[in-house]
C-alpha cells in the first residue's frame, strides 16, 4: 500500500503501542537550548533518572546570549547560560557553547554539522525544529517535561498526526522568494489550519529550490499550525550534508525517504507559484499579510464582528490605517537573522540589494549571522563588508538576538522593524514592538529606503 | 489531577492568543518552573507601571477568580515554551475549553494537568456567550465522561484517549514510559551502526 512520507518515518521509529492509545517513538537525535532545557534536567534529578544515550544530545547556546560581545549582558542570562553547561558536563553531553566555533542557532548548527539525514527523527525545546523536515527528516518541536522524558528514554510519547499536502507548482514570480512561498502558505491555509497535521510541500516550486530555501519553508510550517513538515528526500538533501563533521558517521537511508506514488493526505492544498508576490506581514499573526505592492487591509461587507475585531485589533497595535499603502510605512529599524532566514543563503541575498547602497539615516540596521561558521564564511566572502559599508551592524557573535528579544537586542515601545524572521506576534521583539516579516531581500530594500519597499525595484535596476 | 474541573469561566475571544502573550519572554530567564503566575498575560493584564490594566476580563469582577477559560480559535501558537502553560496553571487556570490549539501546548498542558477541551465553534461561541454575562458562569469540565456541564446542558467535548488518560490517572509520563524499557532497548538492538547519532563533544 502506498505510504506518505510522514508515515514511513513513524512507521520506522515506532517502539511499541501503548495501552492509552499513544506510541513510543525512537528519537535519533535530540537538541537543547539553554532556556527550555533547565527545568527538564532537574526533573531527572528530582525522579533520580540519569540519560538514557548521552551521545545522542547536543546542546547549544542560542537564544538568550547577547550578540555585541561573547561576554553575557546579564546575571540572568549568565546564570542559563552556565547552568546548561554544568547540566552537560554533569551528563556528558556534547555542549557548543560561547566562544565554540561550532556555535550558533540551532536549526542552523544542526545542518551545518551533518547531523541531519533523510530518515531520522528529530526532537528540539523548540518549535521551529520543523526545519529538518527539508531533509526528509521528522522534525519537530517539544516543549520541557518532554525534553525530560527524552532525556530519559530517548522516545517520546506520540500520537499519528493527519497528513497534508501542498502542492506548489510553476516557476515563481521575479522578486519571490522562499521566505514568500511560505508566507504565502501560511496566508492560504491559515495561522491554525495545519494544526494536528504533519505538512509535506511537493511540486516544481519547491524542488527547485536549494536547501536553504526548503529549510526556511520548513521552519515557518509551524506557523500555519503543522506539527512537523516534510519535504521528500532528493540528491540536493544528500549533497548539502556531505563532508560535514557527522555525514561520515550517519546513514538512515537516502532516496527512498519520499511519499509513495498514489499515497493519500487527508488534505491538499494547490498552489501556482507564479500568484507568489514578493510578501510583507501588515498585522500580528504570520497569516496577516499581503503583496508588499498591495495596501493594509480594509473592513469588508461580508465580515464577521469576530474579525472585523480582530482586524482593527491587529492595525491598533500596528499603528496602521486600513488602505494605506505598504511602501508607505516608515521603519525604524531593519533585522536580518533568525533561525528562518540567517544561513549564508539569505546573507549573500541581502548583500546583493545592499551593494554599494546606503541605509537610510533613521533605521538601526543590524545583521546577526544564523551561527559562527556562517560568519566566518561570510567574512571570508567580504559580505561582512558590504552591510558595515551599508550602515548595517554587523554582530560579532551568532544567536536568536532580537528574533524574540530574549537578549538585550529588545525593540522600543511602537519600533517598528522590518524582520527577516518568522512571528509578528504583539511583544515578540520587545512590549509594543511592531513587526513586519519578510524576505532578508525584502529587509534589506526597507533598510535602504527607510520604509518598506518592492525588491523588484532593486532587481530591475540591475538588469539595467 | 481530579476528574473533573469546576469554576467560573473567563472568555477571551481574541483567536490566535500565542506563548510569546501568554507568557512575555522576560519571565523566561528562569531555571525554576515557579514564580510565573505573574507573567501570565503580563502585557495584557498590566500596564508599564505594572498596575492593573481595567479592560482585561481577569482584572474585573467577578473573573479574577476564574478557573476555566473559554478561548479563541488556535490558542497556544507559536513558541514551544511550557512556561506558558505553568503560568496558567500558577494563576489558577484548570481548564481552556476552545476549538483548536497548537500541537505543542496541547502536549504541554496534559503533562501540566491543564485540562483543554475541544469544541465545535457553535458550543464554544454559546459558552463564550454565557461566560460573558455580567453574573458569570460556572462550568464542569467531566473529563471522564468527556463533556462540559453548564446548568442542566451537558455539551460534549473531544479529547483523545491517551490525553484523558493522562489526565484520570495523573501519572508521570517518564517514570511510565521507563516501563517499556525493554521494548525501548530491543528497538535499539536493530538500529544499525550508522544509525546510532554519536555528537562530537
Amino acid at each position: 500500500m502506498s505510504r506518505t512520507l510522514y508515515d514511513k518515518l513513524v512507521d520506522a521509529h515506532k517502539v511499541c503501542d501503548l495501552p492509552d492509545g499513544d506510541m513510543l517513538i525512537y528519537v535519533d537525535f535530540h537538541i537543547m537550548n539553554e532556556y527550555t532545557s533547565p527545568q527538564a534536567f532537574s526533573g531527572l534529578d528530582q525522579k533520580g533518572l540519569s540519560v538514557w544515550r548521552p551521545e545522542a544530545h547536543l546542546s547549544v547556546v542560542d537564544h538568550v546570549n547577547a550578540t555585541r560581545q561573547r561576554d553575557p549582558h546579564d546575571a540572568a542570562s549568565k546564570l542559563l547560560i552556565d547552568n546548561l553547561e554544568a547540566n552537560c558536563k554533569k551528563h556528558n553531553i556534547a555542549f557548543y557553547g560561547l566562544g565554540d566555533r561550532r556555535q550558533g542557532i540551532e536549526h542552523v548548527v544542526v545542518p551545518e554539522q551533518g547531523l541531519v539525514a533523510p530518515g531520522m527523527l528529530i526532537a528540539c525545546g523548540d518549535s521551529h525544529t520543523t526545519t529538518y523536515g527539508a531533509f526528509g527528516a521528522l522534525g519537530f518541536g517539544i516543549g520541557t517535561s518532554e525534553v525530560e522524558h527524552v532525556l530519559a528514554t530517548q522516545t517520546l510519547r506520540y500520537k499519528r498526526l493527519k497528513t497534508m499536502l501542498v502542492n506548489i507548482d510553476g516557476d515563481l514570480a521575479p522578486g519571490a522568494t522562499a521566505k514568500d512561498i511560505i508566507m504565502k502558505v501560511v496566508q492560504v491555509v491559515g495561522a491554525g489550519g495545519a494544526n494536528g497535521y504533519a505538512v509535506e510541500f511537493s511540486g516544481s516550486a519547491i524542488r527547485s529550490q536549494e536547501m536553504s530555501g526548503r529549510m526556511t519553508i520548513c521552519n515557518m510550517a509551524v506557523e500555519l499550525g503543522g506539527r512537523a513538515a516534510l519535504i521528500g528526500a532528493d540528491e540536493k538533501a544528500l549533497e548539502k550534508i556531505k563532508a560535514r563533521a557527522h555525514s561520515g558517521t550517519l546513514d538512515f537511508g537516502g532516496l527512498e525517504w519520499n511519499s509513495d506514488p498514489g499515497a493519500e493526505y487527508d488534505t491538499v492544498f494547490e498552489i501556482n507559484a507564479a500568484d507568489i508576490a514578493p510578501i510583507v506581514s501588515w498585522g500580528t499573526s504570520p497569516d496577516q499579510s499581503v503583496p508588499v505592492d498591495g495596501s493594509v487591509p480594509a473592513e469588508t461587507e461580508g465580515m464577521t464582528p469576530k474579525a472585523r475585531e480582530a482586524l482593527n485589533r491587529a492595525l491598533g497595535y500596528m499603528g496602521l490605517k486600513a488602505g494605506q499603502a505598504m511602501t508607505d510605512i516608515e521603519i525604524d529599524s531593519a533585522f536580518i537573522g533568525s533561525c528562518t532566514n540567517s544561513r549564508i543563503e539569505d546573507l549573500r541575498a541581502a548583500a546583493s540589494i545592499l551593494k554599494g547602497k546606503k541605509v537610510a539615516g533613521s533605521v538601526n540596521a543590524i545583521v546577526v549571522p544564523g551561527s559562527t561558521y556562517t560568519r566566518l564564511q561570510a567574512e571570508s566572502e567580504g559580505i561582512d563588508r558590504v552591510f558595515k559599508e551599508a550602515g548595517f551592524d554587523w554582530r560579532p557573535e551568532s544567536g536568536c538576538s532580537m528574533c524574540l528579544a530574549m537578549n538585550d537586542d529588545i525593540a522600543m515601545d511602537g519600533e517598528r522593524i522590518a524582520s527577516s524572521t518568522n512571528r509578528n506576534f504583539e511583544g515578540r521583539q520587545g512590549r509594543g514592538a511592531r513587526t513586519h516579516l519578510m524576505s532578508p531581500e525584502m529587509v534589506a530594500a526597507a533598510a535602504i529606503h527607510g520604509r518598506i519597499a518592492d525588491v523588484r525595484e532593486f532587481l530591475s535596476e540591475g538588469a539595467e | 489531577m481530579p476528574k473533573t474541573v469546576h469554576g467560573l469561566a473567563a472568555a477571551l475571544p481574541l483567536a490566535n492568543v500565542d506563548t510569546d502573550v501568554i507568557m512575555p519572554k522576560r519571565f523566561l530567564i528562569t531555571i525554576t518552573r515557579e514564580g510565573l503566575a505573574d507573567g501570565t498575560f503580563a502585557d495584557l493584564r498590566f500596564h508599564d507601571d505594572e498596575t492593573p490594566r481595567a479592560d482585561f476580563v481577569l482584572n474585573t469582577h467577578p473573573w479574577h477568580e476564574a478557573r476555566i477559560l473559554v478561548v479563541g480559535d488556535n490558542f497556544g501558537c507559536g513558541s514551544s515554551r511550557e512556561h506558558a502553560v505553568w503560568g496558567l496553571v500558577q494563576l489558577g487556570i484548570r481548564g481552556i475549553i476552545g476549538t483548536s490549539f497548537a500541537g505543542i501546548f496541547y502536549d504541554n498542558a496534559r503533562k501540566n494537568g491543564l485540562a483543554l477541551p475541544i469544541v465545535s465553534p457553535e458550543v464554544r461561541d454559546q459558552l463564550m456567550l454565557a461566560a460573558s454575562h455580567e453574573d458569570g458562569a460556572n462550568y464542569t469540565i467531566d473529563v471522564e465522561n468527556r463533556v462540559i456541564k453548564h446548568g442542566e446542558a451537558e455539551l460534549p467535548f473531544e479529547m483523545d484517549d491517551a490525553t484523558q488518560t493522562a489526565h484520570l490517572e495523573g501519572r508521570d509520563d517518564t517514570l511510565n514510559s521507563l516501563e517499556f524499557a525493554d521494548a525501548i532497548r530491543k528497538f535499539e538492538s536493530r538500529l544499525g551502526e550508522r544509525q546510532r547519532v554519536r555528537v562530537i563533544q
